[in-house]
């Protein structure tokens, strides 16, 4: 499986790519794959102020529901409206078109608490 | 955890293995959906080797089979099924089962994996008239062959007529060279198909010649995550969530399996219960707001009042939306009764629909 090294980790398994002080957050191969066929996504709407860890949506797949954490504290600057219609994309392509939001990162501080790739395919592993 | 004949074989194939009530089974192959489909339009095969089968012998095997079910099992005759269930001496249920009349005064009772201490103790318990029981369980491979496809697959591997096996029935042969296999047109997903039980030192056999056969119908190997959601679009009850100890057959809609022409365990409880009316019931829903019932959701009225909780849910993949299964109090389980699901603190819109859920396109 595969994590990219531009990205940042949470242990939740989502992923953050950090472009200035904003960042797109979606959830790591790994969770998908645990996940199974992903059939609805619940997000946050955009505007609404989420803290770091805080829940901002949930998946659904056939067979559990997941929550989604934020990687850092921010604002739901966008929401990628495509999952509404086709959820499968997270499935399919978890770190291109099935990105889950944008969010501002309004503490750079935080992003040392996340993990690197090497750190997060550490803790997948067992 | 206990492992299945054909486990090593199901972990090539790539399953996702999940501890399942003590058995080490695999939950999916490839994906849910793709192998719900699968036995929807093609076939699919189930190893269902957890489950539990007991033979029950001798002149008195019947008058406990009569004693312990609440369906008339005196209406089987050799090569014929039923579906039956168990009740408990307060009309709720031990557990839910098939019968097999294998010949005059020999009977096969097929019950839930996790069950199968628990059924074959509350046998041994009202078992006074000296049946001969057998737990054939360890030695015994079941696989259930799905789909409408299922009957062309298998026929090429015997040389019994098996379109001549209606539903619930079932014979006694020899299939891919193997004598002794009990084929029955039975199933757990509302399509046509059988299930088939023999010796698990023919388990690999059998597998292969199944798969070799049904290479060009594109067979696959069907894990439990489909088999649950197939049987929930069928509305079927599974042991554990929709029934239970605390659930009678009459709540849970299986009144066409509780026959008053005769005595049972608790069979006077439950008339009682039918005579005075139910206070909950089971029912199916589908949602109209966006979102996935789950069992233990709790369900209210539109008045916000609780009326019952969901015991099954999933995203129904025929149908291409969320459906459920609760019980919900007697006024208000009318069809297309509005109802409301609490999905992480919002209450979702959702109606009451007839059983099942999905009716097959003719």
């Amino acid at each position: 499986m595969s994590y990219p090294s531009s990205l940042k980790y949470t242990k939740n398994h989502e992923w953050l790519l950090i472009e200035g002080n904003i960042g797109t957050v979606g959830i790591t191969n790994f969770a998908q794959s645990e996940l199974g066929d992903i059939v609805f996504i619940e997000i946050e709407s955009v505007g609404k102020n989420i803290k770091q860890d805080e829940i901002f949506g949930t998946v659904e797949a056939v067979k559990t529901v997941s929550d989604l954490f934020s990687p850092v504290t921010g604002k739901v600057l966008e929401k990628n409206e495509e999952l509404s219609t086709n959820p499968d994309l997270v499935n399919k392509d978890c770190y291109g078109k099935g990105w889950i939001i944008k969010i501002s990162i309004d503490n750079p501080t935080e992003i040392d608490a996340l993990l690197s790739s090497s750190q997060y395919e550490e803790i997948v592993a067992h | 955890m206990k492992e299945v004949p054909l486990s090593k074989i199901h972990q090539q194939k790539g399953a996702r293995m999940i501890d399942f009530g003590g058995w080490y089974m695999p939950v999916s192959y490839t994906s849910i959906i793709e192998e719900h489909n699968c036995v929807r339009n093609h076939v699919g095969v189930f190893d269902v080797s957890h489950m539990g089968e007991f033979i029950l012998k001798g002149p008195h095997a019947l008058e406990l089979i009569q004693r312990c079910t609440s369906n008339d099992a005196s209406v089987l005759t050799p090569g014929k099924a039923q579906y039956s269930c168990f009740p408990n001496e307060k009309g709720g249920i031990v557990d839910d089962l098939i019968v097999y009349c294998l010949e005059k005064d020999v009977y096969m009772l097929v019950v839930n994996a996790s069950n199968t201490e628990k059924d074959w103790n509350w046998l041994c318990k009202h078992n006074t008239m000296g049946v001969e029981m057998i737990d054939i369980s360890e030695k015994t491979t079941l696989l259930a062959v799905q789909g409408p496809d299922a009957l062309t697959v298998l026929q090429q591997l015997t040389e019994i007529n098996l379109s001549s096996v209606s539903y619930y029935s079932f014979i006694k042969g020899t299939l891919a060279g193997i004598d002794n296999v009990l084929i029955a047109a039975t199933g757990y997903t509302g399509e046509p198909g059988f299930e088939i039980f023999f010796d698990k030192i023919h388990s690999e056999k059998i597998w292969n010649a199944i798969f070799e056969t049904g290479k060009k119908f594109d067979i696959k190997p069907i894990g439990l995550g489909a088999r649950d959601s197939l049987r929930l679009e069928m509305g079927y009850c599974l042991y554990g969530k929709d029934i239970d100890d605390d659930t009678t057959p009459l709540e849970a809609g299986l009144g066409w399996i509780t026959k008053f022409t005769k005595e049972f365990n608790s069979s006077n409880i439950l008339l009682n219960q039918k005579s005075l009316g139910l206070k909950k019931k089971l029912v199916g829903f589908e949602m109209i707001d966006k979102g996935i019932p789950r069992s233990h959701y709790q369900i209210f009225d539109n008045n916000k009042r609780m009326i019952g909780n969901v015991t099954s849910g999933t995203h129904s993949p025929s149908l291409l939306k969320p459906i459920g299964m609760g019980y919900v109090t007697v006024e208000n389980s009318k069809q297309e009764n509005e109802i409301f699901i609490s999905v992480r603190d919002k209450l979702l819109k959702a109606k009451i629909v007839k059983f099942p859920f999905y009716k097959k396109k003719v």
